[in-house]
């Protein structure tokens, strides 16, 4: 009696077949002494009754007491001190001050039952469970916080349209609008994403697929330059740009701070992507006799495409994101300007910060709509840039494995084809 | 068991042999293959180059300032560069204050959410969840600087007044003039490094967490069912096994954030009322950061001031390089399986 296991290897490139573990069939059949084995069986449960499902997921009934009842005298006891026993006074302070008491309630609620382990984990759990939930309100509340006060500002159609040209710091809201920043942000982004596509893939390429001790050198520096801050960046192209060729700030020279900012981000994320290309599917295209250029081309890049897609939105919201290489470098103007080598060109968050800088409230709107303008360019960034991500290097969409699929049937009828049309020993080539 | 026996292995000598020769392996290199590695290495050359440019650059414009003011660049406080008076003493004091207040409000959230999201939740709100995080990281540093003046100032400033209040006795959280009286009024709580480092610190906690996250899911499984197996509750696991395993993970995470918390400048600089003297007191207000003075005075600076602000921003940048790469080390060294065993 001895069956033939196959045992497929577990490989990161064919994910999607069940594997079969080694280990689980570990002592051969035939090294077994010749007993018999009874046969498993499922007793007859008779008329005992089989009682319902137990759930091992979910609160028991005592859990939620403990963690509703410490909550409700938490929130109560913190209510009474701040509002007649101690002087205390201030949403935050408020919810810092029940939250310790609600873990003291908790810890007194569970040692009744538990012993000091269960006390231990649970009040643990609770602690990493709060953690995630104020840095995530935190988040929360400053998205919805911007949307909210920029809101007034979004309502008027001309926000989008006009410039501040023509509008003073008194006018309402509806005079003037920021579509001079959002030009100026488009055209500093797309210059330096000119830049920083082709050299910053280029750069990732050589690092990954040419090698050796000039390109480690290249690996280290780069490393390095990613712990540069960015207001030296824009320090940088201020002192060496500005000053010696153009003696004025222009939206190019603000594109070329975001680029020697974002080179170095996008260099390393790219790196890492091409890093993940199995080896082995650079092997095979070798040992079909590709060349060097072949394998990059037709191989590595397509592999990694969905990676470096990604790396590359991500590079693009941190480079429209950031304030201080262009508050160096671009210039304030209220005007239109489309040329990046004539004049100050504005961008987003600097029109954010020079707004917020007036007293007047019909500015601060302004200055809360363009942050949400900013805030939703680059949340759209990071949905396209998630919905192409998400994948594995090599890893098919559906519609991509149904093409591969066709190409390769098609393949097999052309060689049949063309093998039952030639003589079997004749090769091609 | 019968133990094997194995031949000596000769090696012979391949001139003396008559058999055939080993062929010479050397592939010719077609001309796209030479046109494709010189483009990649003149990319990675210029790359280099740019990188490069900006580090002398610094460099060579600092010197004319460090030149000037010798070591007492580092231990003076004011900053008139026009007095050949300067020094980042202050300004250093501040920026590590910030990122002190930013530590300590980042380290516990993002130990706590690495664990809920590497040990607690699983299927789709991990996965959600882990979205959100890495989104918060993408959320511009202008936007959180907007949220800490106009919402988080506020809010905060009772809770400051409290801590100076009962707490006072400790020199830190003293909020005092010059003669040591306290301060009670609201005014002298805004503007603070405390405020300052909260914003900071919450603008840091994505990226320390997606690296702690990882080091905690690269604790090995076997010793993870051994310790449930000896009857140990999630959180016996986690202190036994999670976090000695990822401690490579916690410091390095810490410390990548920690170089961020440096350099951040936009929402400090709106958060802050600058000053040039060291001052001790987080809690009270006035405080200064080495990326916001390079944004307050770049552009009044003269040619000497503006290599003086070239020498602050060197500074912070060596400080922020050494602590990247020690973070890396670290994170890299956690990441070999060095510790792991079975």
């Amino acid at each position: 009696m001895s069956t033939v296991e196959t045992t497929r290897r577990a490989d990161a490139s064919d994910p999607v077949d069940d594997v079969v573990a080694p280990g689980t069939d570990a002592v051969p059949d035939d090294a077994l002494p010749d007993v018999a084995v009874p046969r498993t069986s499922i007793p007859d449960p008779g008329d005992t009754p089989i009682g319902d499902r137990r759930g091992v997921h979910g609160l028991t009934f005592d859990d939620a007491f403990n963690l509703v009842g410490a909550g409700a005298a938490a929130a109560s006891a913190a209510t009474l001190l701040f509002g007649w026993i101690a002087p205390l006074t201030g949403v935050v302070g408020w919810l810092a001050v029940t939250f310790v008491l609600f873990i003291g309630v908790y810890v007194l609620l569970t040692s009744l039952r538990a012993d000091r382990q269960e006390v231990a984990d649970r009040v643990a759990t609770v602690l990493f469970i709060s953690a995630g939930i104020l840095l995530l309100g935190a988040l929360l509340f400053v998205v919805v916080f911007t949307l909210i006060r920029g809101s007034t500002a979004l309502m008027h159609l001309n926000f989008f349209t006009q410039t501040m040209e023509k509008a003073g710091p008194l006018d309402p809201l509806s005079v003037g609008g920021v579509a001079h920043a959002i030009v100026g942000t488009l055209i500093q982004i797309a210059i330096a994403l000119a830049i920083t596509i082709p050299l910053g893939l280029l750069t990732a390429v050589f690092l990954n697929e040419v090698g050796g001790r000039f390109a480690r050198f290249v690996r280290t520096v780069v490393d390095a330059m990613t712990a540069l801050p960015s207001v030296v960046a824009g320090l940088f192209i201020y002192a060496a740009v500005i000053q010696v060729f153009t003696h004025e700030r222009n939206g190019f020279a603000a594109s070329l701070a975001i680029t020697v900012m974002m080179l170095p981000i996008v260099i390393r994320s790219a790196d890492v992507v091409l890093r993940l290309v199995p080896g082995n599917l650079r092997e095979a295209s070798y040992a079909l006799g590709a060349t060097h250029v072949q394998t990059v081309w037709g191989v590595v890049l397509p592999t990694a495409r969905s990676g470096l897609v990604t790396a590359l939105i991500l590079g693009t919201a941190r480079g429209i994101g950031e304030t201080s290489p262009v508050l160096l470098t671009s210039g304030v103007t209220a005007a239109m300007n489309v040329n990046p080598f004539d004049g100050p060109m504005i961008s987003l968050p600097l029109a954010i910060f020079d707004l917020v800088k007036s007293p007047e409230p019909a500015m601060i709107a302004r200055g809360f709509g363009t942050a949400a303008v900013l805030l939703l360019l680059v949340l759209g960034l990071f949905v396209t840039a998630r919905a192409l991500a998400g994948r594995a290097p090599g890893e098919l969409s559906r519609r991509q494995l149904a093409r591969a699929t066709a190409a390769s049937r098609r393949d097999l009828v052309r060689i049949a084809a063309h093998a039952s049309a030639t003589d079997p020993r004749e090769s091609r080539r | 068991m019968t133990s094997i026996r194995t031949d000596t292995t000769t090696v012979l000598d391949p001139a003396a042999a008559d058999g055939p020769r080993p062929r010479a392996l050397s592939a010719r290199v077609s001309g796209a293959d030479v046109g494709f590695r010189v483009l990649a290495r003149s990319a990675g050359t210029a790359t280099l180059g740019i990188m490069l440019a900006v580090g002398l650059f610094l460099g060579l414009r600092a010197s004319d300032a460090l030149k000037v003011a010798g070591p007492s660049f580092l231990t003076t406080q004011e900053w008139s560069p026009e007095t050949q008076t300067f020094g980042v003493a202050a300004v250093l004091f501040g920026t590590v204050s910030i990122a002190v207040v930013a530590m300590c409000v980042s380290i516990p959230l993002s130990i706590g959410t690495a664990l809920l999201l590497s040990e607690v939740v699983r299927g789709r709100i991990r996965s959600t969840l882990i979205s959100l995080v890495d989104l918060m990281a993408a959320v511009p540093s202008i936007v959180f600087g907007l949220w800490g003046l106009f919402f988080l100032q506020a809010a905060v400033i009772p809770v400051a007044r409290w801590i100076s209040t009962y707490f006072g006795w400790i020199p830190v959280f003293a909020v005092t003039d010059t003669q040591g009286v306290a301060y009670t009024d609201d005014g002298a709580f805004t503007s603070s490094a405390f405020i300052a480092g909260i914003v900071v610190g919450l603008m840091v906690v994505p990226i320390q967490t997606s690296i702690m996250r990882e080091a905690f899911s690269r604790a090995p499984a076997g010793e993870r069912e051994g310790a449930f197996a000896l009857g140990g509750t999630r959180w016996g696991m986690i202190r036994t096994v999670v976090l000695p395993f990822g401690r490579g993970g916690i410091i390095g995470g810490t410390m990548l954030g920690l170089g961020r918390a440096m350099g951040e400048t936009i929402a400090v600089y709106m958060i802050i009322s600058p000053i040039f003297a060291i001052n001790w007191q987080v809690l009270k207000s006035g405080t200064n950061s080495v990326s916001a003075l390079i944004a307050l005075r770049y552009g009044e600076a003269s040619q000497f001031g503006l290599s003086a602000l070239m020498a602050a921003g060197l500074v912070l940048f060596l400080l922020t390089l050494l602590i990247n790469f020690t973070a890396s080390m670290i994170v890299a060294r956690s990441r070999s399986g060095a510790g792991t065993e079975g």
